[in-house]
Formats: C-alpha cells, sequence, structure tokens
C-alpha cells in the first residue's frame, strides 16, 4: 500500500504547487492517487497519506469521508456508476438501474460475489443531455439501453477473462 | 441564427490543439492583451463589457475583479471553478472537452489582468478524463511562450494547474471550493471576509466560473463596447445554454439572449420541440436549484409578454410568477411527467449535497426528502404539504451559504405551481406510484403551441 517510485514522483510535483507549508492541499489528489493504486482507501493506506504530508490521520480520514468518491470498502473491478437525478430519472434511469440489478443479481450498493461488478446509485454527473447514463472508472456511458447495458457488461467480463 | 462567440470555432477539426487553435485566430486576445493592455485596463474593458458570472448567480465580473485586495507582498490567486455539479447543467464540460485552450487563453488574460501567478482550475472529480485534455493544453500553450515564466516579455509569469475535487456539490460554491483546495472538507465559510480579501490561503482570490473566463477572450478580441452590443439590457453577450429532459435536440447551445424561450425550445437550430410529439408541460431553466415554471408562465410571463431567455426576462414576476436563468440548466418536461416525483430527486440531491453545518440546511433538506417521498410513494397526507411548505421556507436565508435556498426554493416552486399534482397523490395512493399514467390529466390545463 506505499506508493510505487512513479506515485511518489508525481505526489513531490504536487506539493510543489503550493506555498511552504501548505501540503495539505495536495490531500485531494494524493487520495485519488492512492485509490487509482488500491482500488479504494484502506485505514493503512490513508495513514500512510498522512504521514507522506505530515498531517494527522484525522485530517485525511476527515476528507476522506466527506467526498462520496473515495471507496472507504474494496468496490468491484468494474463500477457502474447510474445518475438517477430528476434529468435522467425523466430518461429512464430507473429502469437501467433495474435492469441492471437484474442482470447482475445484485441491489444498488453491492458487489457480485466474484468481485467484477460493483452497482451503485449517484447524483447528477454533468451529462444529463446525454440521459440515461453512468459513470464507468474514468469515463462515462451515455444514452444507455438495455441493450447498451449488456454489450458493457458483456465486454467487462470478456476483459477481466483476458486479463487473469 | 444568433452571434456566436464561444462557439464559433467548435467544429474546426483539430481545434483541441493547439496547432488549429492557433491558426484560426487562437491567443490573438493574450498577444493583445499582455502586450498593449495594463491590468487596469482589462478590468475596464471587462466592466464596460457587461459580462456576468456564468456560473448561476450572474454577478458583474469586472466588479467582482475590481474588488480584490492588493496588500504589499501577498500574492494573489485566480481559480478557475469547473465543479459543474448544478444538475441540468453541462456546459462548462462541453468547453472544456473541445475548446480547452479557449479557457486556458481567457485564464491567462485573467490572471494577468488580476495578478495571478499561479491559478488553479478546480474540477469535479467524476469529469476524470477532462484533466489530461487541458493538462495537454497547459502543456502546449507553455510550449509556445504563453504560459511559464516572463511572458511574452512583460515579465509576467503564470502557471495553471488542475486540480481535481472529489464529489460533492458543495464544493462549488466558492468558499466551500477554497476549502477542498485547501485540502479539507467543503465546508463553505462565513462571510465575510469574502475570498477577494481572504481566499485561497488567506490570499486574496477571485474565484470563476468555466464560462465567464471563457468569455473574457471574445471581450479582449472585440473591445468591451462591442460585447456589450451584443445581447439586450443587463443581458450582455452569449449565454451558453446546456438543454436536457424530454426534447429532441438535447445539448449545448450558444445563444445571444434575444430570442424567446419558445423559439428556443421549439426551433430546430435549439432543442427541436418536444420529444415523441408530446406537449410541454414544465421548465426548469436555469439549473435545478431555480424554480420550475409551468408551460404558460414559461412561454409569456404573467403580464401576457413573450418571455425571453436572458436574466431579466426568465426572472420577470420574481418567484411568484418567474425564475432564473441561473446557470443556463435547462430542464424540459413534457406532459407525461410528474413533477412531485422530479421535485423528490431534487431534493433528495440537496439532502444528499447539503455538508451538514447548519441545522435548518441540514434537517429541511432531510425533512423535505422524506416528505416527498412518502407523498410521490402514496403515502403522503393533506397536512404533509403544508408542513413540506412549512419545512422550505424556514430553510430560505437562514444558512451560512445558498445551498439551503437552492435546496428550498425548486420544492416552493413545485408547490406554488402544482399543488393539484401533490394532491393528486394524497388522493390517489395507488394510482400514482403507476409510472407516466395519465399524469397530465390532473396537472393544469396545458396552453398548447402550435
Ligand atoms: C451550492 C452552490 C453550488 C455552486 N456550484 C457552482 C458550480 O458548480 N460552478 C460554478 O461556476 N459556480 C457554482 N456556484 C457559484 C459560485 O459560488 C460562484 O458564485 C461562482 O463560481 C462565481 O463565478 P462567476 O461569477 O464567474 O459566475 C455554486 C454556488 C452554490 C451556492
Ligand atoms: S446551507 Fe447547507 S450546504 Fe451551505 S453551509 Fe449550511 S449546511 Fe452547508
Ligand atoms: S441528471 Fe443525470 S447526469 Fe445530470
Amino acid at each position: 500500500m506505499e506508493f510505487t517510485v512513479e506515485r511518489l514522483q508525481k505526489v513531490k510535483e504536487i506539493v510543489a504547487r503550493y506555498p511552504d507549508g501548505k501540503q495539505k492541499s495536495a490531500l485531494l489528489p494524493v487520495l485519488h492517487l492512492m485509490q487509482e493504486q488500491e482500488g479504494w482507501l484502506s485505514v493503512e493506506s490513508m495513514d500512510y497519506v498522512a504521514s507522506l504530508l505530515s498531517l494527522e490521520p484525522i485530517e485525511v480520514y476527515e476528507v476522506a469521508t466527506f467526498y462520496t468518491m473515495y471507496n472507504l470498502k474494496p468496490v468491484g473491478k468494474y463500477m457502474f456508476e447510474v445518475c438517477r437525478t430528476g434529468p435522467c430519472m425523466i430518461n429512464g434511469s430507473d429502469e437501467i438501474i433495474a435492469y441492471i440489478g437484474d442482470k447482475l443479481g445484485i441491489q444498488p450498493g453491492e458487489t457480485t460475489a466474484d468481485g467484477l461488478f460493483t452497482l451503485k446509485t449517484v447524483e447528477c454527473l454533468g451529462a444529463c443531455g446525454y440521459a440515461p447514463m453512468m459513470q464507468m472508472g474514468k469515463h462515462y456511458k451515455e444514452h444507455l439501453t438495455k441493450e447498451k447495458v449488456d454489450a458493457i457488461i458483456e465486454e467487462c467480463r470478456r476483459n477481466a477473462a483476458m486479463n487473469n | 441564427m444568433g452571434v456566436k462567440l464561444l462557439l464559433d470555432k467548435v467544429h474546426i477539426e483539430g481545434i483541441r490543439y493547439y496547432d488549429a487553435y492557433r491558426k484560426n485566430g487562437g491567443y490573438a486576445a493574450v498577444e493583445k492583451a499582455l502586450k498593449t493592455m495594463s491590468p487596469e485596463l482589462i478590468v475596464d474593458e471587462v466592466k464596460k463589457s457587461g459580462l456576468r458570472g456564468r456560473g448561476g448567480a450572474g454577478f458583474p465580473t469586472g466588479l467582482k475583479w475590481s474588488f480584490i485586495a492588493k496588500p504589499e507582498g501577498v500574492p494573489r490567486h485566480l481559480v478557475c471553478n469547473a465543479d459543474e455539479s448544478e444538475p441540468g447543467t453541462f456546459k462548462d464540460r462541453y468547453l472544456m472537452e473541445f475548446l480547452p485552450h479557449l479557457l486556458i487563453e481567457g485564464l491567462i488574460i485573467s490572471s494577468f489582468a488580476l495578478g495571478s501567478n499561479v491559478t488553479f482550475i478546480y474540477i469535479r472529480g467524476e469529469y476524470a478524463w477532462i484533466p489530461e485534455i487541458l493538462e495537454q493544453a497547459i502543456a502546449e500553450a507553455k510550449a509556445n511562450g504563453w504560459l511559464g515564466k516572463n511572458i511574452l516579455g512583460t515579465g509576467f509569469d503564470c502557471e495553471i494547474y488542475v486540480q481535481r475535487g472529489a464529489g460533492a456539490y458543495i464544493c462549488g460554491e466558492e468558499t466551500a471550493l477554497l476549502e477542498s483546495l485547501e485540502g479539507k472538507r467543503g465546508n463553505p465559510r462565513i462571510k465575510p471576509p469574502f475570498p477577494a480579501v481572504k481566499g485561497l490561503w488567506d490570499r486574496p482570490t477571485v474565484v470563476n466560473n468555466v464560462e465567464t473566463l471563457a468569455a473574457v477572450v471574445p471581450v479582449i478580441n472585440m473591445g468591451g463596447e462591442a460585447y456589450a452590443k451584443i445581447g439586450v439590457g443587463r443581458s450582455t453577450g452569449t449565454k451558453l445554454i446546456s438543454a436536457c429532459g424530454n426534447i429532441n435536440k438535447p445539448g449545448v447551445y450558444e445563444i445571444d439572449m434575444t430570442i424567446s424561450v419558445e423559439e428556443f425550445i421549439y426551433s430546430e437550430t435549439y432543442c427541436g420541440g418536444i420529444a415523441k410529439g408530446k406537449r410541454l408541460k414544465a421548465c426548469i431553466p436555469g439549473g435545478s436549484s431555480v424554480p420550475i415554471l409551468p408551460a404558460n408562465l414559461l412561454l409569456k410571463t404573467a403580464k401576457g409578454e413573450t418571455r425571453y431567455m436572458n436574466y431579466e426576462s426568465l426572472s420577470d414576476g420574481g418567484f411568484a410568477t418567474g425564475s432564473m436563468l441561473g446557470s443556463g440548466g435547462f430542464i424540459v418536461l413534457d406532459e407525461d411527467q410528474c413533477v412531485v416525483r422530479h421535485t423528490y430527486t431534487l431534493a433528495r440531491f440537496y439532502r444528499h449535497e447539503s455538508c451538514g453545518q447548519c441545522s435548518p440546511c441540514r434537517e429541511g433538506t432531510l425533512w423535505m426528502d422524506k416528505i416527498l417521498k412518502n407523498i410521490e410513494t402514496g403515502k403522503g397526507k393533506k397536512k404533509d404539504i403544508d408542513l413540506l411548505w412549512d419545512v422550505q421556507r424556514r430553510i430560505e436565508g437562514n444558512t451560512i451559504c445558498p445551498l439551503g435556498d437552492a435546496a428550498a426554493w425548486p420544492v416552493a416552486a413545485a408547490i406554488r405551481h402544482f399543488r393539484d399534482e401533490f394532491e393528486w397523490h394524497v388522493d390517489h395512493p395507488d394510482e400514482c406510484l403507476k409510472r407516466n399514467f395519465g399524469l397530465a390529466h390532473y396537472a393544469d390545463p396545458i396552453e398548447v403551441v402550435t
């Protein structure tokens, strides 16, 4: 759970943007780096970030619990974060959420037994004109239909099988 | 077709990259500003342009800039607000994704005008692929001498950094954004002091929206006076509108603020009419926080005059019969949509996003979410509607930041204009669970637009 050499270098670069003594400003970006590496933020990894930035561990926990993008427990290899706010709702996000849930046999907030998929509902992701939509890792999947969802799940399974 | 100042070149191949952007007139505004104008002159030009903040509040940008404190020896900062989390709003993402250099150009000029040597773009964490696009543009600008040390031999140094948030609507509020940029929870600060005096790391700071900063480029290119001639009254220049909901052509449109709401919805140039041949029922014209309007009050004011897509016309009639231009997040609801259900999703959103510092907002958003859920799912009573009204009234004006108001207004407006729909839910507990079923028939008669 310690950073790789490249990520340590990145941390240094980020801290250098701020005035002396303001290295706390790097906290959100550094937590992103940690989550990128580990998939989620364990207490140990948060303590490590605290020591790296000379912060009290509580300063890190406070922040990690405030922001919804930080995973405080492990999640599936692929996380489907489906938007359910007004504009997506009127374009059928509820049906999409139900469809994914049925297909994967999980409820929002749960992860499949094989650890491949997590389903989450989220609030407006700034893609309301391309509804219904979801975030999957770094990218958005927009204009979702049942067929599109099928294809995405299929592709995830294929990729997972290939990387094993 | 109206004037375009921001998106006029968006369809040019490769415009996302430096070469095409530069070939098509890019960075001419930086050249003009840094070589021929003083920071004071730029602020004056922006004042003359009448440009108003595009983040939602519509505060005059030049005036805001003139408030920045200049204590001896204390660095100042410009921060670009790219948090864009207001439901219905997705215009800043479009600008950053397709015209990153336009934003960078605006940021360089604005940094020069404000004396910011280190400028930040704070972008919502979910836009995870956009920072790379911006960083590529920043690197290209730097390689070509528009950023870095002693830009164009003027002695002005400037670096721009992109920093990601991590999922919190409240970080769009400027003081919460600054807290977040300092590595803390996004709890808004009590004002005063205002960021212009004590902002990032207690230094004088200006926070501006992405679109506002991009608009500085045409202001400098054409001059403030010419910019002010576009549009109408105090709604000068152009505005990006992100249109969504039940329309044929959702997307991001640049309008000069002289067109009518009716033209915007029905013209092929813009939304292309209501999807599936349905009728227009209601619209939230400026992002989820502004009041919803029924079709009749949307297209015409209470006095029966045509309503236009600008700050003044959309707010004509105040909250009793009007709304706001806000962030330009235009959400259209057709005749099948249930206002109670839509309002419930928004109340849930605000409950989720309240930072929890002030009790009227923390408790009020929780109650509104609960009561609306009950009404929507057929478990509501008549007196719940009055309770809901009471709860929203107690939030407004009693909180540290405007999120409280932003949560209260949509609920108030929904009850004000669609009370019969709430009552129908209470009276028909079984039927209201059926989605898209006969919902149009219990709403106010809709004025049919031909
Ligand atoms: C709850 C809340 C959320 C906000 N979200 C945003 C946002 O996502 N983007 C934005 O530019 N302004 C947002 N604002 C407005 C900012 O506080 C600030 O007024 C704005 O960034 C100023 O820029 P402008 O003058 O260029 O509009 C928000 C305000 C509040 C109260
Ligand atoms: S109004 Fe709400 S979001 Fe704003 S400071 Fe108070 S509790 Fe936080
Ligand atoms: S409502 Fe779903 S992206 Fe905005």
